[in-house]
């Protein structure tokens, strides 16, 4: 259900306060003592941020992708770790039970992750499948009535706090393409799992992941997404094509309050006897990521559009996530230039966001891996018209 | 009992107010507007007088212009049970807003009505205590505490001296100051919740007032502007200045 006009501006307008008020002047200590501290999770589940993307019927407040993505333009302007907080319920953690989960499924998980009561992460990446995702070894074996998982997943984003988690598996040995993968709705707690130590990051400290090793965890059959054998793959590349484009926006967010570093510094920092944002080198700056970070947000903005009309946007969501990434790369590190040694060192936030931003263009597909899916879909495209 | 709480529509407190070119007014188109912060803080203390159990329904009321609505919507999103929107298009001086509000309160017959001590826009601390005199209710004003008993409130007041603490026999009005709560955000689900919640609409001659001003604003101008200080060396010189060039001691 699209939301009226009026409402949609008080959401926004409530994040925005939110995240000027409470979020932007904790984003230090967040990085410094490496947490977010209970009771700003505790305010941003009162807010009801973790349920953004779950239907209503299930407690959440089912936006639209347009309207996530209008809101993670606000939650953006912030550290991103406050972002990957509900990142993973929002998007990765718990669209692979809406878009292909049993009714059982969603009324068993949804609603507690729309409140946040529950996190859920998303364990797709393996020491050995990592771009080659469709290469997953961890192995579903099938055992009475249900399956027993073995392997290990690496990187996964709030591992450490997940009650529940989308694990890709492979459940039949003979298929080693995608038809051989299932996806598994997985009790984080379930005997035979153990999470590994959070690893020292390049930035987005506050936010953790760690590997999560498999060792003959049983699960029950109907913890197959879906309920049947062989869709993981598909389950999981949907999510990825929503991700991305919820990903673009929050490269976009960041690349606006880095301009906004950018232009406050640079209206504010005097040589030769003027500031420097008279000198027309630092306007040239200002100007390139002004118009990369315009682009970006209209493109995501079309990409939701056409998602939420019902369109496949694989193609589109790749090209969102590789530009828009690789933008607020760009922008963040113009923001550090424009500081000159002020942007090096880290009494401006400019020097953090440097290090936070460069993870966009690896995690939910490498800039490479989204490349070569747009080139994928654009050749595919072709030859059907041939 | 009920608790009434009026919410105005201002110019959010972020914003850099303009005096408009012709000196008549101060710039309002696209300008972004919000509640007045003070009226945030009544309704929070109204929300918390709910959910001790001590209010059974929370009411907000807002007069002005159509988009006053948004205000409304504002404090239902919070919390609040219903709206009431006076529909008015000009001005609006506290003493119409009085008068409207307790013909508002002649109808709906609250326990307690809950104003901010001033709007930030034109600063006039005047509404509640018209209210008061207008209704010949008790008043406690700038309040930064409140208890609530049975058929008494304790308010403390922040006054020049320090604190003052006085009971207040209900029905009574209270106007809040900064420092009574922190007002919550309100939550993504309530703001949606919010568009299903009632508002009435009426105009000031459904309640029988004559909103016209009985003041005419001859011009509006930017204050000064603050010239640069100087840094003075020590004391001997600083004393030297006040006496002999301000000439105040
Ligand atoms: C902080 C963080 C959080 C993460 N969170 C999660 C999570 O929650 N869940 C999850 O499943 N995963 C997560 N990941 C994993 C992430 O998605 C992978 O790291 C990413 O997909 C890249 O895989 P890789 O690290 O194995 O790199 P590799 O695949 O080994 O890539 C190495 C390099 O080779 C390039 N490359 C690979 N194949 C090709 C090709 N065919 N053509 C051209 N270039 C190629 C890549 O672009 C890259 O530059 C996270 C990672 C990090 C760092």
């Amino acid at each position: 259900m699209a939301l009226d006009q009026e409402t949609l501006n008080q959401l926004l307008e409530t994040v925005r306060r939110y995240v000027d008020e409470r979020l932007i002047p904790l984003e230090e200590e967040v990085a410094r003592n490496d947490a977010i501290p209970d009771e700003v999770s505790a305010e941003m589940r009162e807010l009801g941020l973790y349920g953004l993307s779950i239907p209503e019927e299930y407690g959440g407040l089912g936006l639209t992708l347009e309207e996530e993505c209008l809101t993670m333009f606000e939650l953006g302007r912030t550290s991103p770790v406050f972002r990957s907080l509900i990142g993973t319920n929002v998007g990765i953690g718990s669209q692979g039970i809406v878009i292909d989960g049993t009714e059982e499924q969603k009324q068993r998980y949804l609603p507690e992750l729309a409140s946040g009561e529950l996190v859920g992460s998303f364990c797709l990446t393996e020491p050995d499948a990592g771009s080659d995702a469709v290469s997953v070894r961890t192995s579903a074996k099938r055992d009475g009535n249900g399956y027993v998982l073995n392997g290990t997943k690496r990187f996964i984003t709030n591992s450490i706090k997940a009650g529940v988690l989308t694990v890709m598996a492979r459940t039949d040995p003979d298929n080693k393409g995608s038809g051989g993968v299932s996806s598994f709705l997985v009790d984080a707690k379930s005997d035979g799992i153990t999470v590994g130590p959070p690893y020292q990051k390049m930035g987005q400290q506050g936010s953790h992941v760690a590997d999560i090793f498999f060792e003959d965890v049983k699960v029950p059959a109907d913890a197959i997404i879906g309920g049947v054998e062989g869709q993981g793959f598909k389950t999981a590349m949907k999510v990825l094509e929503r991700g991305r484009v919820h990903l673009s926006s929050v490269c976009v967010g960041l690349s606006e309050r880095l301009i906004l570093e950018a232009v406050s510094y640079a209206s504010e920092r005097k040589q030769f006897g003027e500031p420097i944002a008279g000198f027309q080198l630092i306007q040239a700056m200002l100007a390139d990521s002004r118009t990369e970070s315009y682009a970006a947000r209209c493109m995501t903005l079309d990409a939701a559009r056409k998602y939420d009309a019902g369109e496949k946007v694989p193609m589109e969501a790749a090209c969102c996530k590789y530009y828009a990434s690789e933008m607020v790369g760009r922008v963040a590190d113009r923001a550090v230039q424009i500081h000159g040694g002020a942007g090096y060192v880290s009494d401006y936030p400019v020097e953090r966001f440097y290090r936070d931003v460069r993870l966009f263009r690896i995690y939910e597909g490498t800039s490479q891996i989204q490349q070569l899916v747009i080139a994928k879909n654009m050749l595919r495209q072709y030859a059907a018209t041939q | 009992m009920k608790v009434l709480v009026p919410v105005k529509r201002v110019i959010d407190y972020n914003v850099k107010v303009r005096v408009k070119a012709d000196q008549t007014g101060v710039e309002l188109a696209n300008v972004k507007m919000s509640m007045n912060p003070f009226d945030e803080i009544s309704v929070e203390a109204a929300l918390r007088m709910k959910e001790a159990g001590q209010a059974s329904e929370v009411v907000a009321v807002s007069l002005g212009v159509q988009q006053c609505q948004e205000t409304i919507r504002t404090a239902l999103a919070m919390g609040a049970d219903r709206g009431i929107h006076v529909l008015h298009d000009g001005e609006l001086e506290p003493l119409a807003v009085a008068k409207m509000l307790k013909a508002i309160v002649d109808k709906e017959e609250p326990g307690l009505v809950i104003l901010g001590k001033q709007a930030i826009d034109d600063d006039c601390n005047q509404t509640g205590q018209m209210l008061a005199a207008l209704l010949g209710w008790a008043q406690g004003t700038f309040i930064s505490r409140l208890e609530v008993g049975d058929g008494e409130l304790k308010a403390t007041r922040e006054v020049d001296g320090g604190l003052e603490t006085v009971a207040l026999k209900t029905p009574a009005i209270v106007t809040t100051d900064l420092r009574l709560n922190e007002p919550r955000y309100a939550s993504l689900p309530n703001i949606m919740k919010a568009k299903k919640k009632p508002i009435d609409q009426m105009s000031p001659a459904d309640l029988g007032v004559d909103p016209a001003p009985r003041l005419e604003t001859l011009k509006v101008v930017e204050p000064d502007k603050r010239e640069a200080g100087v840094i003075v060396a020590d004391v001997t010189e600083l004393v030297d200045k006040l006496r002999n060039e301000a000439k105040v001691i």
